[in-house]
């Protein structure tokens, strides 16, 4: 009897043990992995990235974390190389043993670490993907919702905009930088407004870094276009702006593919200037209870970490909405399992901070949600198409 | 490939000429150390942009007219360049080891600047930027136009100062044969901090002028040393004219290749241009 008796407590005191071990183990931090591009040529908008993430990570614990776990979140700098976010996604799997991982936000960086996660059957979210057709991994969720086929729905949407405004423009010049994810939106346009009889006057390539945009302003001065189609990312608009009133020359209209917003909205030559978005802080987007809670504490943050702009716009809100679509995939699938949160993700739609997105078009990419945007008085407002449009505000054109 | 008007090929050129009187003002001060003190000072870049992130932060923060910046951080930086060439001294550096410890410095500039004033991009927003005048139907920009004179009259005086004055002739002595000059009686370390002191306020002329015309990120730093390096070498080590002439020669042709044929096919030109130079000139380098 003495005998059962001590088994019966060794078996008791082994299952305690496990228990208690269970428990603490339930407890243990669910690490999300990842990297942004804090340093080199995007490390603009790295910020930005990593404010969102951060704020996100705070919301999710105070509200008790995912599937009962406190969340934290892992974050290394790429330095804008895509060979280095190779590496270090792969240090994130095999070496921090990361339990979830987020992508990080430039087309060749996203796609490295989308090639890492493919290796080992991780469901990887990304942020800002530029080219669909690129997306082959069938666990990799964009929060960007551009679309299948940017080329050709960018550009349709835009001239749908421009000819419904007052002046409905007849030729058209579409100069780009060769930069990839805008280059081939750019010879969609080319395409698109041959179909739609806009008179192509002037078409010019520059390399991503060209300095001089001098000759290129004299050219489309020289031409002078109805509007202006300009591929250019980050500070190459402002730029050619710049260039452009040197010469005593204002373009009509003008779209630029992804300007820096801040520089673009804030420089008195960036006033009207187009572009594309899905997301900008005002009605209807700020209707939502999430989006408002988030633009405040985002505003406060961003002040405080002293950042020239602190709205809240593409970048910021694809951001958070990759973070939106992760929780939501762990909750729909109530487990931590990627192949069953990649299946609950495809399968399902997601509410985000701009709008309820699906993922079971090419490259799982969903509906076009692009919109058109215009800097009006300094502030970047939605204008296209108008449910969408910001209290009041309409494309002018000068 | 178009045959521009008269009016846009003129413009050109004129945009051309701005842009290589950066080049030749950041080459300048590289081009120097370089033929002078066998020195290639990648940090030259870091140094140009730290000046105009300052003069950035005293116009918009202190509101100082950044042409009065000009007054204030050359002298700093002098002090500096002195301090710095006093380190390098210390050790005996081979140019290509001075390549590696530059390009680290390069980073560690790099990283302060986006510690202090974050990796956004930042324009120095001042009534210069709207200044322009017209010279029959060409737009002539006062602050590209500032950084051209600034460039001419820096590059021809110190050309003057390296033929006519004493410690320039010592400079050309130091850099022609080092013993036998310091046997003739010149202070070789003097000689070489006073050199690396005005360099690196060149540096900061440079950065001046590039805040004035350009909005800065710091990443930028690594994007303008292809270029200027082919205008210093195109130009002549050590020579403090040819980076100027070099620099306007890669500029106009850059300039001319943009609107006679694709923006793209621009950069180019510069490299070609050094290449044929490297094949013609083969011992000048």
């Amino acid at each position: 009897m003495k005998i059962l008796n001590r088994v019966a407590a060794a078996i008791t005191a082994v299952a305690c043990l496990s228990v208690g071990g269970a428990i603490a183990q339930s407890q243990a931090p669910l690490v999300v992995g990842s990297t942004l591009s804090l340093t080199g040529p995007l490390s603009a908008t790295a910020m930005t990235h990593k404010l969102v993430g951060e704020i996100y990570v705070d919301q999710l614990n105070a509200r008790g974390g995912l599937l009962g776990r406190k969340v934290e979140w892992m974050v290394k700098d790429d330095q804008s190389k895509p060979d280095l976010a190779r590496t270090l996604y792969e240090q994130l799997i095999t070496s921090d043993k990361v339990d979830l991982l987020i992508g990080p936000y430039g087309t060749g960086t996203i796609l490295s670490a989308m090639g890492v996660a493919q290796r080992y059957n991780k469901v990887i979210v990304n942020h800002t993907l530029g080219i669909p057709s690129l997306s082959k991994y069938e666990m990799a969720f964009p929060s960007w919702s551009l679309g299948s086929d940017p080329g050709n729905t960018v550009p349709n949407t835009l001239f749908d905009a421009v000819a419904a405004s007052p002046k409905p423009p007849k030729t058209v010049a579409i100069v780009t930088s060769k930069f990839p994810s805008i280059h081939f939106m750019s010879l969609g346009a080319r395409e698109v407004a041959k179909k739609r009889g806009l008179q192509e006057v002037l078409f010019l390539e520059w390399d991503f870094g060209n300095r001089d945009f001098g000759p290129i302003a004299a050219r489309i001065k020289d031409v002078k276009p109805d509007m202006i189609w300009v591929g250019d990312i980050a500070l190459e608009g402002n730029m050619l702006l710049d260039a452009m009133k040197k010469i005593d020359y204002v373009p009509p209209i003008h779209f630029h593919t992804y300007p820096a917003p801040g520089p673009m909205s804030k420089s008195p030559d960036g006033n009207l200037a187009l572009s594309m978005s899905i997301f900008e802080e005002h009605a209807p987007f700020t209707n939502n209870k999430v989006a408002s809670d988030f633009i405040q504490i985002y505003h406060e943050r961003a002040t405080k970490a002293n950042m020239p702009d602190i709205a809240v716009e593409v970048q910021a809100a694809a951001s958070y909405a990759a973070w939106q679509i992760l929780e939501a995939g762990v909750r729909g699938a109530n487990s931590f399992d990627d192949k069953a949160i990649a299946a609950w993700i495809r399968k399902n739609r997601v509410n985000t901070i701009y709008g309820q997105v699906r993922f079971d078009g090419l490259g799982n990419f969903g509906d076009d949600m692009m919109k058109v945007k215009q800097v009006q008085n300094g502030k970047w407002l939605m204008v296209w198409p108008a449910q969408f449009a910001a209290p009041g505000a309409k494309l002018q054109v000068r | 490939m178009n045959f521009p008007s008269f009016n846009l090929l003129s413009q050109a050129i004129l945009s051309g000429i701005f842009m290589g009187g950066l080049y030749g003002l950041i080459g300048l001060g590289l081009g120097l150390t370089w033929g002078l003190l066998r020195q290639i000072n990648l940090s030259h870049f870091g140094l140009v942009f730290v000046s105009a992130y300052l003069s950035y932060h005293m116009a918009t923060v202190w509101h100082i007219d950044p042409l009065l910046t000009l007054l204030i951080l050359p002298p700093v930086f002098f002090l500096f360049g002195v301090g710095m060439q006093a380190v390098m001294s210390r050790f005996v550096i081979s140019p290509f080891n001075s390549l590696l410890v530059t390009f680290g410095l390069t980073v560690i500039m790099e990283s302060a600047i986006q510690f202090i004033w974050t990796a956004d991009f930042r324009r120095l927003e001042t009534h210069y930027n709207d200044q322009k005048f017209t010279l029959g139907s060409l737009f002539i920009p006062v602050p590209e136009l500032i950084t051209l004179v600034l460039a001419i009259v820096l590059s021809f005086s110190v050309w003057a100062a390296m033929r006519y004055t004493d410690l320039g002739k010592a400079m050309r002595a130091m850099a022609e044969d080092g013993p036998i000059a310091v046997a003739f009686g010149i202070n070789e370390k003097y000689i070489s901090r006073v050199l690396a002191g005005f360099c690196a306020a060149m540096a900061a002329v440079a950065g001046v002028c590039l805040a004035l015309t350009f909005t800065l990120t710091p990443s930028q730093i690594f994007s303008w040393v292809g270029v200027v390096f082919a205008a210093v070498m195109l130009g002549g080590l050590g020579s403090p004219l040819g980076p100027l002439f070099a620099g306007i020669l890669i500029g106009v042709s850059e300039a001319v290749t943009m609107v006679v044929t694709a923006p793209s096919w621009a950069p180019i030109v510069s490299f070609s241009l050094l290449i044929v130079m490297l094949l013609l000139r083969p011992g000048k380098f």
